[in-house]
């Protein structure tokens, strides 16, 4: 992968400070927020220079597995619901590019334009028959994000619908019907930390066209967006390689990998829309802000142990932080 | 007048009906060009009325990015003075309401919807048979009222069809009911919105056939939403300044308007950035955040949500 100033100044570099620990770290969205690089966060759905070449990267994925792609039969209304507002926000962010405008204000037909992508279509909201493809499917074929809808009913959440390609280590296929807290039963600490149920709480309360963001982060091979834990073969071994190959091969080989998940109340279908965003930056990268190699290189240092099994860095972290040290200019 | 705040939304009345005796529709547009907010089924509008005061009535019209909202309000001679205000709209005043609320939403995977109203109660109801209907969803509706007093019956006819049931008193509902809540398919759920009277016997009827209470849901159609709470004051323990803390704003808002810099991420007492040390003074803890125990220590508050319990707390600021 070829990086470029852009990567690195619009990079969403996720640690405030030098100790990483479980936070439920929400924000309102729409504000940018400043990084030593530069800045990032102004749009909820964000286009940038990868848009092609991650679209048919989630195209492969999908076609080799379909069952990243889902919906449980009461979560149309959302996916139409989702579809629509991701519309809305595509067109207000993108005037050049994108529009959406309704035919007939009596009834429900829209005429949708994506030039990036050379699509002009016209459907009814509501009517499959006027999509080539279920709508969840339709737009996140225009976007680089991975969405999964929670449905709310009985005090809880539910992923019950959603296209997720480009998965950190877990598995749409496998969470798909599971309650939030059943979702994230796994995650070390949450329990007696209570993250999990307060950002649960939270979520429950959140209102109709209101929207938060947080960010969560890992360690990835070679710049894999697909690390789901059906492909683990394919991109297991890749942490293995890592650490038994060369020293000076790790800045380019690992990146840091960060997530910004943006939690949007849709209007109609009352479902939490999550949005899940993957940026990759190589080490190499990283370490051309001293800030952020520094910053890197103690927070790694200091992840106790459950959260480092947990992100799957047990390999990975002991050649990060000697590469930071060796090549990256941090002092230890 | 009352002016929109930050999460409101600037109307303007763009059409009055009499649907019957004492009811009134009004639709409302935005002032300027462009499509409103979509809503889910069971949405109302908190509409401001006068300074402080809202209340909320049930949207009736179409829920996907309408050009109007629409609302049907009873002229209540015993109420506090909104609906009369409601009935003294004219075509082209400004309103400013809330953004669509819902807290009446179908359940998404419920097999069949049974489908109350009585009376006013009519309106959350409309909008459920909208979309039950769109989405082509199995259900029922009921439909109870006062001869005459027959709002937004004609729009239950021409979507439900024959799975309208109009009754004329509190005994025939009942008795209609009691023989349908044996029947109906194992996975539905109840929806009452009406009068307290009616929604208690139609509650009770559905415990006493069996069903579970998590497939039951009602609206009282009288709720006033009310926002913030009583005005208090902050004293700050450093300077000894008081902070006042209106009705509307939050302790917070009411700092930070003073300068002072609290962190805060949220703003919905969930984060934990913005928690304060109090020294004094009862805390109404409206937060996620603090543990009972720290609750019960009273020492920990959260501005962004939580207020005093009496006029006055004591921060260490
Ligand atoms: S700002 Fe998050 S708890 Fe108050």
């Amino acid at each position: 992968m070829i990086y470029r100033n852009a990567d690195i100044e619009n990079y969403p570099f996720p640690f405030p400070r030098d100790q990483y620990r479980y936070s439920t770290n929400l924000e309102p969205t729409g504000r940018r927020n400043a990084s030593a690089a530069g800045g990032w966060g102004d749009r909820r759905v964000d286009i940038d220079r990868r848009y092609r070449s991650e679209l048919d990267e989630r195209a492969r994925i999908l076609a080799a597995d379909p069952s990243r792609s889902q919906c449980l039969p009461h979560m149309v209304p959302a996916c139409w619901d989702a579809m629509l507002t991701l519309m809305r926000e595509l067109a207000a962010d993108y005037p050049a590019t994108m529009r959406l405008d309704r035919i007939s204000p009596d009834d429900n037909t829209f005429r949708w334009r994506n030039d990036l992508l050379g699509i002009d279509d016209t459907f009814t909201f509501g009517d499959p028959a006027t999509l080539p493809t279920a709508p969840l499917d339709y737009i996140c074929g225009q976007i680089q994000e991975d969405v999964v809808l929670l449905d709310q009913r009985a005090g809880q959440l539910w992923g019950d619908a959603g296209v997720v390609t480009f998965a950190a280590n877990w598995s749409f296929g496998f969470d798909i019907g599971m309650s939030f807290l059943q979702i994230h039963g796994p995650v070390p600490r949450v329990h007696s930390e209570k993250v999990i149920t307060r950002a649960h709480e939270f979520l429950m309360r959140l209102e109709p066209g209101q929207s938060f963001r947080r960010t969560n982060w890992s360690l990835t091979v070679d710049g894999k967006l697909d690390t789901a834990t059906e492909t683990y073969r394919e991109w297991g071994r890749d942490r293995r390689t890592l650490a038994e190959g060369p020293l000076d091969e790790v800045g380019d080989r690992l990146f840091l990998r960060t997530e910004v998940q943006h939690l949007i109340r849709l209007p109609h279908s009352g479902a939490v829309m999550f949005l899940i965003r993957t940026y990759l930056l190589p080490f190499a990268a990283i370490a051309t802000v001293d800030a952020w190699a520094d910053r890197l290189y103690r927070v790694l240092e200091d992840l106790p142990h459950d959260m480092t099994e947990y992100k799957g860095l047990e390999r990975t972290r002991g050649p990060a932080l000697r590469w930071l040290a060796t090549f990256g200019g941090v002092t230890p | 007048m009352t002016t929109a705040g930050p999460n409101e939304l600037p109307l303007r009345v763009t059409g009055l009906r009499t649907l019957c005796e004492g009811i009134r529709e009004v639709t409302l547009g935005l002032a300027g060009d462009g499509v409103l907010p979509s809503f889910a089924p069971g949405s109302h509008l908190a509409v401001g009325w006068a300074d402080g005061e809202r209340n909320s009535y049930s949207l009736t019209g179409p829920m996907v990015e309408p050009r109007h909202y629409s609302i049907s309000v009873r002229h209540d001679r015993a109420g506090r003075g909104g609906s009369a205000w409601v009935h003294s709209l004219r075509v082209g005043d400004d309103v400013v309401a809330s953004r669509p609320r819902s807290a009446f939403a179908p359940v998404a995977d419920a097999r069949h919807h049974v489908l109350v109203a009585g009376g006013i109660g009519v309106t959350p109801i409309v909008s459920h048979v909208r979309a039950a209907v769109m989405w082509q969803r199995s259900f029922e509706v009921v439909y109870v009222h006062r001869p005459g007093a027959d709002a937004h019956a004609e729009d239950l006819r021409a979507l439900a069809r024959d799975r309208l049931t109009i009754l004329r008193s509190g005994p025939e509902l009942l008795a209609h009911m009691k023989a349908r809540l044996f029947d109906v398919p194992l996975g539905a759920h109840l929806y009452v919105c009406g009068p307290e009277g009616l929604i208690e016997a139609v509650t009770s009827a559905a415990l006493d056939a069996g069903w579970h209470r998590q497939r039951l849901h009602a609206e009282p159609f009288a709720s006033a939403a009310a926002a913030g709470g009583a005005p208090f004051a902050a004293r700050l323990g450093r300077s000894g300044a008081l902070v006042p803390v209106g009705a509307e704003t939050s302790l917070l808002e009411a700092l930070l308007a003073r300068g002072i810099a609290v962190p805060n991420l949220c703003r919905q007492g969930v984060c934990g950035e913005c928690k304060l040390t109090v020294r004094g003074g009862g805390i109404d803890h409206r937060d996620t955040y603090l543990t009972d125990d720290e609750r019960a220590a009273g020492d920990a508050m959260m501005p962004c949500v939580s207020r005093a319990v009496g006029d006055r707390v004591e921060l260490e600021l």
